[in-house]
């Protein structure tokens, strides 16, 4: 017979953006255990964390231990002590192999057991970025208070204790339209709490949301939908309104409002502009009297007439006309002022050879940072400065690239819209990048204050994607550090953002990277090669070589001497080199990997001749030289 | 309707209920309900303690002259302290807005994570922003270090912002319009103070004043500070809150600095660092202080 478990951690409001992480720790702790079970399934609600498994044994299968005693030979003495010791009498052991063996019974455990004594252990162990005690110093550390814990195997309380609270069998409701204490058991625990106004499924959250929005054309937002679903136990949307006279506001500002300060989704009308409503999601499953709306309402006015007031504050002021103010402005202590990086990145921009235009986005491109509107909603810094130079007249290339500048934010996001705008993209990230590594701020593990690692991931993306001439090496300049953080992002750009393989990214680097664009060309011909029956053994032949280069430590750049060089395979192979030098790999690959094969196979490279070793050597070393722009294809790993 | 002292009646008697002794508003400036010693010092050590008070908090950069309809130079707080925190302290405090005539199965109620943190204080917690009907009516922290000191009790810290509350019950849409009680409107009482603090804070404050205030309040904390002897068989009587207002009156001439643009983004976080000091100083003066005999030995020790 097998059991079903159930857990239910009930807590206090845990972070929605934390929730999904930590079932899948929680699921991971309890795979651990020492208890088999058939199937697992993971919910959560801001309020619970709940694991079901089903197809638990309610005990482990007996066993038996065996204890190897004395030899059969030993004085009778000895065989009874060994006998009382393992608890048996001497006619109860067996010998074997000339050996007293005592086998005893081990009654296997049962489940419910193993779990009282592991659950209160792996709880704990659940991962949360930022933990908490309640209990009084030294007390458990957890996301937030837990407040109870349902612990069922089968029809039995799993019993156990933790941060002074004791499993049971009793959950809690919705805070408002629900009961506490409610007993539960396994199978109608989740209709008990349905009938609680508690939706225990992320998924029927999600589409209970979903579905109420389908006759709304809400501007798609997943992520907004996802903090939703894991912000509510019993979510039910509204729509409200707002004076049409907003509008006058521009869109980026109004949704920003509604979705990072209210967690409204905004609605479309039919031309796809931004319409005077929103949807808000609540917690609770109506709203009758209209008082949620209506208060939502109110809120939303309040905010918007914040953003309208800072908006026509700002606009008194134009952009070129603050940029002295921001002398007032710290970027970094050692590193000055923001008017200092304004100066800094103008010059960047004209060294990568910008237009005027790019150099008058470099020049405003930070202004927006003493603009009310900014100080009030930091996340649309960049956005702001971009919305203002377009009112203030300036030419779409200039308003464009300080609107598009902090782009991109992530891999996922796009990189800014025009060339103009990557050149002050880029420009602006490499001089923080450049700044902040100068004066020893240096991204260490989890902290990264300045975010110099998605600075730098940008300026990859950017440079590649958009096809940038940019020898990035002569930029960085001779900052190890810097170069190595560089390499790191290049290489997670390539392996885990575009799908190289690991070995072609280092092999293609360690020929060289500071032109990405040429970085990307060779990497796509890698994988090209890869697919060709000669590559394999053909890198392996470098591997080879180099291997043997180092272990010469061959000095110097001398000329092949070809008269040094034997006839048969010696000569062949330098022969196909001097046919082939010059062309790409692609069109030679075939001819030149027998010759290769063939020279390995029979020359001695350390021939007793100094001469004629240092010849081969030399030989071997303008080959592997000839092929090693593309890469350096002894970093492939080969299966052969 | 409620008027704006009726709410605040409520609420004190609700907590007054709920064991909580009620006191009144401290009389140094201060930018937070937090920041008065009943919060600072009270939550640290191992006694318990449970106390409200309706503290009007400076922030200085906040006036707008009475001009803007949300934002205020001196907003009223009212602080709760429970310490332990109750299991049930969140039914305790959905209980409050009830008693003020909120009835939370028409209204949406949702707790959104938001960590308090006071740097110039050397005290955080962990906790959330509440949100009723999508406005933000309260701070719930449980605090987790004060004075850069673990917590041996960790106190739950309500704060209500009483004027945004009162706005929401009586459903008006600038704080100004809001009854305040027999007949007077919160602009009849507070407007006079937010124009002229505005004035002064902004325009007319004068720096070299300030800062000389600053320093003088400084080094008397400091003199005091150096005078506290934990071994001293008297040192119960060392004047230890007199010298945690030095500290207030530094944080409030701090803010007033920084509302008339006095202090640089660099030199920010030196003012921040200098007045943290003298906050953590005092704290662990008063934790010193205030251990049992025995207790107070061993931290000598």
């Amino acid at each position: 017979m097998t059991l079903p478990l159930l857990l239910e951690i009930g807590t206090e409001e845990i972070p929605d953006w934390m929730i999904p992480n930590a079932l899948e720790s929680l699921r991971l702790q309890f795979e651990k255990l020492e208890v088999p079970f058939e199937s697992i399934t993971m919910d959560a609600t801001p309020r619970r964390l709940v694991l079901r498994a089903e197809g638990l044994p309610e005990k482990q299968a007996d066993s038996e231990k065996r204890t190897v005693g004395p030899a059969a030979a030993a004085p009778p003495k000895a065989v009874e002590g060994f006998a009382r010791k393992q608890g048996l009498t001497p006619d109860q052991l067996t010998i074997e192999n000339g050996y007293y063996v005592a086998t005893k019974k081990v009654v296997g455990r049962k489940s419910k057991d193993i779990l009282a004594e592991s659950l209160p252990g792996i709880i704990p162990q659940i991962y949360f970025p930022k933990t908490m005690y309640w209990t009084g110093k030294g007390g458990p550390r957890f996301i937030r208070p837990i407040r109870w814990i349902v612990a069922l195997l089968g029809e039995e309380v799993v019993p156990f204790e933790l941060a002074g609270v004791r499993s049971d069998a009793l959950t809690s409701g919705h805070r408002r339209l629900g009961a506490r204490e409610i007993v539960v058991t396994t199978g109608d625990y989740e209709q008990r709490l349905r009938d609680h106004y508690v939706i225990l499924s992320a998924e029927r959250r999600r589409n209970k949301i979903s579905g109420e929005l389908e006759n709304v054309r809400v501007k798609s937002d997943p992520a907004l939908l996802e903090t939703l679903v894991y912000i509510t136990e019993y979510p039910t949307a509204i729509q409200g309104s707002f004076d049409p006279q907003f509008l006058e506001l521009p869109e980026e500002v109004l949704i920003t409002v509604m979705r990072h300060h209210q967690k409204y989704f905004s609605v479309e009308d039919a031309d796809g502009k931004l319409a005077p409503h929103f949807v808000a999601v609540m917690n609770i499953d109506s709203d009758p009297e209209g008082f949620v709306r209506k208060g939502n309402e109110r809120v939303l006015r309040a905010r918007f007439n914040d953003a309208r007031f800072f908006w026509e504050t700002d606009q008194k002021k134009t952009l070129a006309g603050r940029r002295p103010d921001l002398e007032y402005v710290t970027f970094q202590a050692k590193l000055g002022s923001y008017l200092a990086k304004t100066e800094r990145t103008m010059a960047l921009v004209k060294e990568l050879g910008g237009d005027s235009h790019a150099v008058r986005a470099a020049e405003l491109l930070k202004c927006d940072l003493t603009t009310e509107l900014v100080k009030e909603f930091t996340e649309l810094q960049g956005v702001v400065g971009g919305l203002y130079a377009r009112a203030q007249g300036e030419p779409a290339e200039v308003w464009q690239a300080i609107y598009d500048q902090y782009k991109p934010e992530s891999m996922e996001d796009a990189i800014p819209r025009n060339r103009t705008a990557q050149l002050v993209a880029v420009a602006d990230k490499l001089d923080t990048l450049r700044g902040c590594f100068g004066v020893g701020l240096i991204p260490t593990g989890s902290r990264d204050p300045f975010a110099l690692r998605r600075a730098a991931q940008g300026v990859v993306k950017i440079i590649v994607e958009g096809d940038l001439d940019i020898a990035l090496l002569d930029l960085i300049g001779g900052d190890a550090n810097l170069i190595g953080f560089f390499e790191d992002r290049i290489k997670f750009y390539f392996k885990d953002v575009r799908g190289f393989k690991y070995d072609e990214v280092n092999a293609a680097m360690a020929a060289a990277w500071s032109n990405l664009v040429d970085l990307e060309a060779r990497l796509q011909r890698i994988q090209n090669l890869r697919l060709t029956p000669d590559f394999e053994p053909l890198a392996a032949s470098f591997k080879r070589i180099r291997n043997i280069l180092e272990q010469a430590k061959l000095e110097g750049g001398a000329a092949i001497d070809p008269s040094l060089l034997e006839e048969g395979p010696e000569q062949d192979l330098y022969r196909e080199y001097q046919a082939i030098a010059g062309q790409p790999i692609e069109n030679v690959i075939a001819k030149l990997r027998p010759k290769v094969d063939l020279f390995f196979d029979k020359v001695l490279v350390n021939a007793p001749d100094a001469r004629i070793r240092q010849n081969r050597l030399t030989l071997l070393k303008t080959l592997l030289a000839e092929f090693s722009t593309i890469a350096d294809f002894s970093e492939i790993v080969t299966t052969s | 309707m409620q008027s704006f002292q009726d709410i605040i009646f409520k609420l004190k008697q609700y907590w007054a209920e709920r064991g909580c002794i009620i006191q009144e508003p401290y009389d140094v400036e201060v930018g937070a309900g937090t920041m008065v010693s009943e919060t600072f010092l009270r939550v640290l050590g191992t006694d318990p303690y449970r106390v409200a008070y309706v503290q009007p908090s400076r922030r200085p950069a906040d006036g707008r002259y009475g001009d803007n309809p949300n934002r205020l130079y001196k907003h009223s707080q009212l602080q709760v302290i429970l310490k332990p925190s109750p299991a049930d302290v969140i039914e305790l405090y959905l209980g409050s807005l009830e008693a003020i005539g909120i009835d939370l199965r028409k209204h949406d109620i949702k707790f959104e994570e938001d960590n308090w943190e006071a740097p110039t204080l050397g005290a955080w917690g962990i906790g959330w922003q509440v949100m009723l009907d999508g406005l933000e009516i309260s701070q719930f922290t449980y605090f987790q270090q004060c004075g850069g000191i673990d917590l041996d009790l960790v106190p739950a810290e309500l704060t209500y912002g009483l004027e945004r509350l009162t706005a929401f019950l009586q459903v008006k849409d600038s704080v100004y319009d809001i009854d305040w009680g027999n007949g007077f409107t919160y602009r009849d009482v507070r407007y006079k103070d937010e124009l002229q603090y505005s004035v002064y804070n902004f325009e007319l404050a004068d720096v070299p004043t300030l800062w000389k205030l600053f320093d003088l309040h400084e080094g008397e904390a400091l003199r005091l500070l150096k005078l506290y002897d934990p071994k001293s068989a008297d040192k119960k009587r060392f004047p230890l809150l007199p010298t945690y207002d030095q500290v207030l009156k530094c944080s409030n001439l701090f803010n007033t600095l920084d509302a008339r643009g006095a202090i640089s983004v660099t030199e920010r976080v030196g003012v921040i660092q200098r007045v943290r000091k003298l906050a953590v100083a005092v704290a662990a003066a008063w934790v010193d202080q205030q251990a049992p005999e025995q207790q107070a030995a061993e931290v000598a020790q």
